[in-house]
């Protein structure tokens, strides 16, 4: 045989902007066309790793301009798009269900997928400097105050991708929360994580600076109470996650009162169900400063 | 630092006279016994268990007397007042959004007919001073009810892109620090979003939200679009936990707050909270001090304190520390405790005993934790803290403003909500400092920041973990501008076109 053994890529985490792999050692085995992968398995640890490095990012990217926040998200779909093949051939190869049609859905070739999500970013990243004016205001209150409201960034926030079409669900729950400043903890796909785990590294050379997006492979199961009872984790957004994982979530918004914005029944592939800023809006905190107008 | 910086001296100023009473001559009647306002009637108790009481006594705070006997909401009555509120739902949310305006602005108007009335009886009720229930709770009750009203018939406008829907029966839990106000604050965008609404005002201060029945009732609102049932917290977690109620608003205690979140999960249920707070007020060095004084008076003590957002931690700037003691000692001498319906008072009652009770636990704890109490007319402090802020009120539930000195970070009274006319004083020295400090607490509801520097004013107001900043202001409030916290100060707003979200599905 002449021909040239094929050098295969190790999937890691992506945490701080480096890619660990998880503390405990775990791994889980993931079945592709091409055989089989290992990928990490993220530990109860990994997950308040992730937390700390997206505490310590968060202010600095709540801080960076809208434009560059806007252009930094933009970049990465700009390194999306170079990786087009690779990421419609892992969502191909674990049988990722995009070629399949949940009811009454469209149904999304691989690469149809992996375009939506750069459209996703794009779209996302579009919002940067907009947001604030579709969802902030200028209050005309009685008396001589200017009174004006501005959406601020929740924080750190934890990002759920459902399991199936995992590049477009991971970017649907992750575009928003990124753009509005905040720094984000993203559990993959349980049952195809492979393409996050190719996503994160679009992240890794789109300029997202270190800690502001984390990404999560493992079992969604096991880290979900985590995330429900992690006391600094500010917010939570996930999509089409079952009635049971829902409650799991929701019960840690009595631990310390985090958002919890669950987006049920979503079709991934709607543009009018997933792109607008009232995806934004439950990842905001609205502040409304007062000062007195008079002398 | 000598005097002349600022011309205050040190001891309380006697002006050898004063003020003569001026007591709030407008009498109100007041029923023996209420029911609840159900299915647009107030009808009597029901499913009473054998030989538990049917009423309570809803007592005036600054005597001591029972004002009138309410209804101890059963889960029988609150279930009437849900199946009602279902019953009227469909009908409401289909009428035309600017018919259901003008049934709202009916009530702002009605508010503003019986104005003085309303005051009066809150007063009774709360224990807060005339002035402010006059000046301040029910005309922005009227406000509020006129503000929300205009928004009826715009919805779509308020949510580019989407079109938003009602979320059905909404369960309203409400505090007795603003009771009508809050009323309001909660009915208001319920109804004009086309939701109907369970409302049960808090147990200690009813009377106002049954008079708002009575209005409700005069101003031919559809049976069942507002329903009202008193009763203590038994009540209101009935409510909450109701089958029936889709969306849940609450003001209150972050600990109740967190029960409700906790019991409404994985319900379907939409929350928002509005809960405690331990806000910060900075005042720099470069600010207007005398502005910056009253601003910190009115932040503290404007309705005994008893404000959510009350700003009771104060950070001073190091430098003029020692000079804005001074002048708040001072200030604190001027501020008249006292019969709340005399129009002079500035500081009525406390609203229960209970309340009182926590107000003494805190003040107890801040001398023995070791901070300096400072007390208003010109009451010595002695041995005893709690004589002295309490001490010569023959009746009622009375507490003098005061405030702590050297208060340390650590300290319980730097970090737990008092909800009453005490202010911890603590000092800062660089701006990076005063917002560490401010952010280090679990609440975000509101805070002050006082600086002539616009540029630092606003970068300031931009780091706070705040859902309200007040810059060289504090407690002002308007319907049009929204009202909510960070963190665990609650989430979801209330006022503005952000507080519509709240009563919406989009």
């Amino acid at each position: 045989m002449s021909e040239r053994m094929t050098v295969l890529k190790t999937y890691k985490l992506f945490i701080d902007g480096k890619f660990p792999r998880s503390e405990s050692g775990r791994s889980m085995e993931v079945r592709t066309n091409a055989g089989d992968v290992h990928l990490c398995r993220a530990s109860r640890k990994d997950l308040r790793d992730a937390v700390e490095a997206a505490r310590r990012a968060q202010p600095g990217w709540a801080r960076a301009t809208a434009y560059l926040r806007g252009q930094i998200l933009y970049r990465v779909a700009e390194m999306v798009e170079g990786k087009r093949r690779e990421l419609a051939e892992a969502i191909a190869a674990t049988g990722g269900k995009s070629a399949k049609a949940a009811k009454g859905r469209k149904t999304l070739s691989p690469e149809q997928e992996v375009t939506l999500a750069i459209d996703r970013l794009v779209h996302f990243a579009g919002w940067a400097d907009k947001y604030a004016q579709v969802l902030g205001c200028n209050n005309p209150v009685a008396g001589p105050y200017y009174n004006f409201t501005v959406p601020e960034p929740m924080g750190v926030v934890a990002a759920l991708a459902p399991d199936d079409r995992p590049l477009l669900g991971l970017v649907s729950v992750l575009a928003p929360a990124v753009v509005s400043g905040n720094a984000v903890v993203a559990v993959a796909s349980s049952t195809h994580p492979i393409p996050a785990a190719i996503f994160a590294e679009a992240c890794a050379t789109g300029d997202v600076p270190g800690g502001v997006v984390n990404i999560l492979t493992g079992d969604r199961s096991e880290l979900l109470p985590f995330v429900a009872s992690h006391r600094d984790i500010d917010g939570v957004i996930a999509i089409n996650l079952s009635a049971a994982e829902g409650a799991t979530l929701r019960k840690g918004v009595a631990e310390n009162l985090k958002r919890v914005s669950i987006h049920e029944g979503v079709d991934l592939a709607d543009k009018n169900t997933c792109e607008h800023p009232w995806w934004i809006e439950p990842l905001v905190e609205m502040k409304t400063m007062w000062h007195p107008a008079s002398v | 630092m000598s005097e002349k910086d600022n011309g205050v001296a040190t001891a309380t100023p006697k002006a050898g006279w004063d003020y003569a009473p001026a007591p709030e001559t407008v009498k109100v009647s007041i029923a023996a016994k209420y029911g609840h306002f159900i299915g647009g009637k107030f009808v009597p108790p029901r499913g009473v268990g054998k030989g538990e009481p049917s009423h309570f006594a809803t007592i005036n705070p600054a005597n001591e007397q029972t004002l009138a006997e309410v209804a101890q909401g059963t889960t029988a009555d609150v279930d009437a007042a849900v199946s009602a509120a279902e019953k009227a739902g469909r009908a409401w949310a289909a009428l035309p959004g600017a018919e259901r305006a003008k049934y709202i602005f009916r009530l702002g108007r009605r508010v503003q007919e019986r104005a003085r009335e309303l005051a009066v009886l809150e007063t009774l009720d709360s224990g807060k001073p005339i002035k402010e229930s006059r000046d301040v709770d029910v005309p922005l009750v009227a406000a509020h009810l006129f503000y929300h009203a205009g928004w009826a018939d715009k919805l779509p406008y308020a949510f580019p892109g989407r079109q938003p829907r009602p979320v059905g029966v909404c369960g309203q839990v409400i505090p007795w620090n603003f009771p009508l106000l809050m009323a309001a604050w909660k009915i208001g965008p319920a109804l004009a979003c086309g939701n109907t609404v369970v409302l049960k005002p808090a147990e200690t201060t009813p009377l106002t939200a049954l008079r708002l029945a009575e209005i409700i009732e005069e101003c031919e609102l559809p049976p069942g679009v507002v329903n009202i049932v008193t009763g203590d917290g038994r009540t209101g977690a009935a409510l909450v936990s109701h089958p029936g109620v889709a969306k849940v608003a609450f003001t209150g205690s972050t600990e109740v707050g967190k029960k409700i979140a906790g019991a409404t999960a994985g319900t379907g249920k939409k929350l928002t909270l509005e809960l405690g707070g331990k806000s910060a007020n900075i005042i720099f060095e470069d600010a207007s001090i005398d502005q910056a004084i009253e601003g910190i008076i009115a932040g503290i003590y404007f309705n005994q304190g008893e404000v959510c957002c009350a700003g009771s931690r104060l950070f001073v700037q190091e430098s003029i520390l020692d000079m804005v003691v001074r002048k708040l000692r001072h200030r604190l001498g001027s501020l008249r405790v006292g019969d709340p319906m005399d129009k002079n008072t500035d500081v009525g009652a406390v609203n229960s005993k209970q309340q009182l009770a926590t107000i003494e636990k805190y003040v107890r704890i801040g001398a023995e934790e070791g901070a300096d109490l400072h007390v208003g007319g010109g009451t010595p402090t002695g041995s005893n803290p709690w004589a002295s802020v309490n001490g010569g009120f023959s009746k009622g539930y009375f507490c003098r403003p005061c405030f702590f000195t050297g208060v340390q970070p650590a300290h319980t009274i730097a970090r737990e909500e008092i909800f009453g006319p005490v202010l911890s004083v603590m000092s800062f020295r660089t701006p990076e400092e005063a917002i560490t400090r401010a952010n280090n607490s679990p609440y975000g509801l509101a805070a002050g920041v006082w600086t002539d520097k616009g540029g630092k004013i606003f970068d300031i107001a931009r780091q706070l973990k705040a859902g309200v900043v007040w810059m060289n202001t504090y407690n002002k409030f308007d319907p049009a501008s929204p009202f909510g916290g960070f963190k665990e100060s609650g989430f979801g707003r209330e006022g503005g076109v952000q507080g519509l979200r709240g009563y919406v599905q989009l």
